[in-house]
């Protein structure tokens, strides 16, 4: 009697509440994902896309058990129509999810629409200053990098090979500022100039080139995303400085390699560069997405995709967290700090800024076993470092 | 105090990039001047020339053939956008002629990405091309160098062309009263086919000859056309050598300002201020320029129309 009336109780209970469960979990979800497919930059774009294909198969398009789905926009590398097409996700196609953006100053024009629309962004790129500091919020996620640290990393670089002098190029943007600012603060020799280029449109780098030679520094640093980094690089084998080594940060990538290896630019194997992350990462989730990829697209993924596939595995732990209710914010923003889930980097924590606290490598470029040419890791240069404006976020770590 | 080494260095950059605008003016200018139309899409024509030689350049190896290929394919290009779609906008306004041309420059953008991708191409150069020439102990890079021969020769031919052909004196005729060309019994049609056709091969020239610094890539056309539009503004609407003198001017100061701005700016401001306000203002100077031409000379330096 006593097992019967257990019995009724119990299915009576999930009567009323496996529908309600039932009745929470979203039927689908959808991603709104920004960055640029059209123009030079599309490139990294695409690679964005891919990687967020890889992602999407190794989870089967479900997260949670409820199907995904990834809409892609293209913010035609500008800041307008980045918040115009971050805008069209969020009230038109109503997304649940913001993810993506390249460009620092794209994410900065667009973060206010997400947050007024009380959705989570998680960045898949831009790691800019301002985002990483006082613009941080509760609902916003990185999973790459703040900018600063890649040439800071860079700089304790060049203070161990012992280069006494520097000269630096960049583009004038926010980025490129924070790169600047970034090796500034951690090299200790002397910087012996320094030229901020109009972004994006120069691409005739004579004028600093000759400038960089005439200052006879003992190398120079280098940050040139997307197609810049080919004119960059060409001029610079053409402008005799092939003797001065060239340190570079986010710009020899697995994007930039295949056309600077099809160019013959040999002056490029050997250069250094530092990142969190390189092809040949020794984590088995790296593994996994690195010969996935290669299969399926014939060739590296780079860094811009490894984030994209950690964004898309970042959500999918969030919301298997909140059992497929999205409703649940508060659930899953505490599953995306507690950043549990195969990162391509292996395990990192998230600051209170939510920016991971994570490792930094350098790398060099070499040609692989099939003579393509690749950046390999030569050794860690940080361990655990945490970006210098989680200070000025008002955030509390609580996790 | 500047280092005259990096004086002349960055003279010789200036005079290099003003002879890349050049070529790119050249062709913008007789097309404007003689058939007072204005072409957006000379810089798609521009990008055209740049895949199409860095195509041919990367399957046979050779830059030359490159060219050798882009030249015609482009030229050929040229004439059936003027025969199918431009003819039909010269008794158009210039606003009907810039929304038609602007609609050219991103179908071809778009063509661009359908047939190469979204990355652009690399141009391999022979690797002697890839070195410098030291000269007074100054590093020229070769490929500069070959730059300048190949404008000052363009800029040779068209002078002689313009100046001593018969249909150089009919160009000129054109560029000054096109009306009278036509009541004089001359084919105007087919000099502004010719002409325009000769615009695209020169834009292709510029391409194939930028290629190798800049690499091929969609867009590539529009962020050089601004400057190209100043040069020819300056230079005088219609005159190959007002384009000449523009161009160089405008390298030259585009060159300078790059340079030198910055350290002139830190006499007198903080250091981090100007680090950021000389590349805004190094950019500025070639408008400004061009504004201080247009007040004093509004028909440019070297007007070409008289009426």
């Amino acid at each position: 009697m006593k097992k019967t009336f257990i019995l009724g109780v119990s299915a009576l209970a999930l009567t009323l509440a496996a529908p309600q469960a039932m009745a929470e979990k979203a039927k689908e979800i959808k991603i709104g994902f920004v960055t640029t497919l059209s123009g030079g930059a599309g490139v990294i774009g695409k690679d964005m896309r891919n990687s967020v294909q890889i992602a999407l198969d190794h989870l089967g398009n479900k997260m949670g058990g409820v199907p995904v789905k990834v809409l892609f926009e293209d913010d035609h590398f500008k800041p307008e129509v980045g918040k115009q097409k971050t805008e069209k996700l969020l009230h038109k196609d109503k997304v649940d999810i913001m993810s993506g953006f390249i460009w620092s100053h794209v994410v900065l024009a667009s973060r206010n629409s997400v947050v007024k629309a009380g959705k989570f962004l998680i960045i898949s790129n831009a790691g800019t200053s301002k985002i990483a500091g006082r613009l941080c919020h509760k609902n916003i996620f990185s999973t790459s990098w703040q900018n600063d640290q890649v040439p800071m990393a860079m700089g304790e670089v060049l203070n161990k090979r012992g280069v006494k002098s520097l000269y630096i190029v960049a583009p004038n943007y926010a980025a490129g500022r924070d790169m600047v600012a970034g090796v500034e603060r951690t090299f200790k020799g002397k910087i012996l100039g320094k030229d901020l280029t109009k972004w994006p449109t120069q691409l005739d780098f004579s004028a600093e080139l000759a400038k960089a030679r005439a200052s006879k520094a003992d190398g120079v640093f280098i940050f040139y995303p997307g197609r810049a980094t080919n004119a960059f690089m060409r001029q610079y084998a053409q402008a005799g400085l092939t003797k001065t080594p060239l340190y570079s940060v986010f710009s020899v990538d697995s994007l930039s390699l295949p056309k600077l290896q099809q160019a013959k630019l040999t002056n490029v194997l050997g250069t250094y560069s530092t990142q969190f992350w390189a092809p040949d990462l020794d984590t088995p989730v790296n593994k996994k997405f690195v010969a996935d990829y290669r299969k399926k697209f014939g060739s590296y993924p780079s860094h811009y995709g490894a984030q994209s596939y950690d964004s898309i595995m970042l959500i999918d732990s969030a919301v298997r967290a909140a059992g497929g209710d999205l409703k649940k914010m508060d659930t899953m923003r505490a599953a995306f700090r507690k950043a549990d889930y195969g990162s391509v980097r292996g395990k990192y924590v998230y600051g209170n800024n939510h920016f991971p606290i994570q490792d930094f490598y350098l790398r060099k470029v070499v040609a692989d076993a099939d003579g393509k040419w690749t950046t390999k890791i030569e050794q860690k240069v940080y361990t655990n470092h945490q970006d210098v404006y989680a200070s000025k976020c008002k955030m509390k770590k609580t996790w | 105090m500047v280092d005259p080494h990096l004086l002349f260095e960055q003279l010789f950059n200036g005079v290099q990039y003003g002879i890349l605008l050049f070529l790119l003016a050249a062709g913008l200018t007789l097309v404007f001047g003689i058939m007072d139309m204005m072409n957006l899409a000379h810089g798609s024509l521009y990008m055209l020339g740049a895949y199409i030689a860095a195509t041919v350049a990367l399957a046979t190896d050779s830059f030359l053939l490159g060219i050798a290929v882009a030249l015609p394919s482009t030229l050929v290009v040229g004439i059936f956008l003027e025969v199918v779609i431009l003819r039909k906008l010269y008794d158009r306004g210039h606003l009907d002629q810039v929304l038609a041309t602007f609609g050219m420059i991103l179908f071809f953008n778009e063509l661009v990405r359908l047939i190469w991708g979204p990355a652009g191409i690399e141009v391999p150069l022979p690797s002697i091309l890839n070195q410098s020439l030291t000269l007074f102990s100054i590093p020229l890079p070769l490929y500069r160098i070959l730059v300048i021969g190949v404008g000052l020769a363009v800029a040779g031919f068209l002078y002689v062309l313009v100046v001593k052909t018969k249909l150089g004196m009919l160009i000129r005729a054109g560029a000054s009263n096109r009306e009278m060309v036509g009541a004089l019994g001359i084919d105007i049609k087919k000099i502004f086919t010719l002409v325009f056709g000769l615009g695209a091969a020169l834009a292709a020239l510029a391409g194939a000859m930028a290629g190798p610094i800049f690499a091929a890539t969609i867009g590539m056309g529009e962020n050089i056309l601004i400057q190209v539009l100043v040069v020819i503004v300056i230079g005088g609407i219609g005159s190959i050598r007002g384009a000449f003198v523009g161009a160089l001017m405008i390298g030259v100061i585009e060159i300078m300002g790059r340079s030198f701005l910055g350290d002139f700016f830190k006499l007198f401001l903080s250091g981090n201020a100007a680090e950021t306000a000389a590349p805004a203002a190094a950019s500025m100077l070639i408008y400004i320029l061009m504004a201080g031409v247009l007040f004093f000379r509004p028909q440019g330096l070297f007007p070409a129309r008289s009426g």
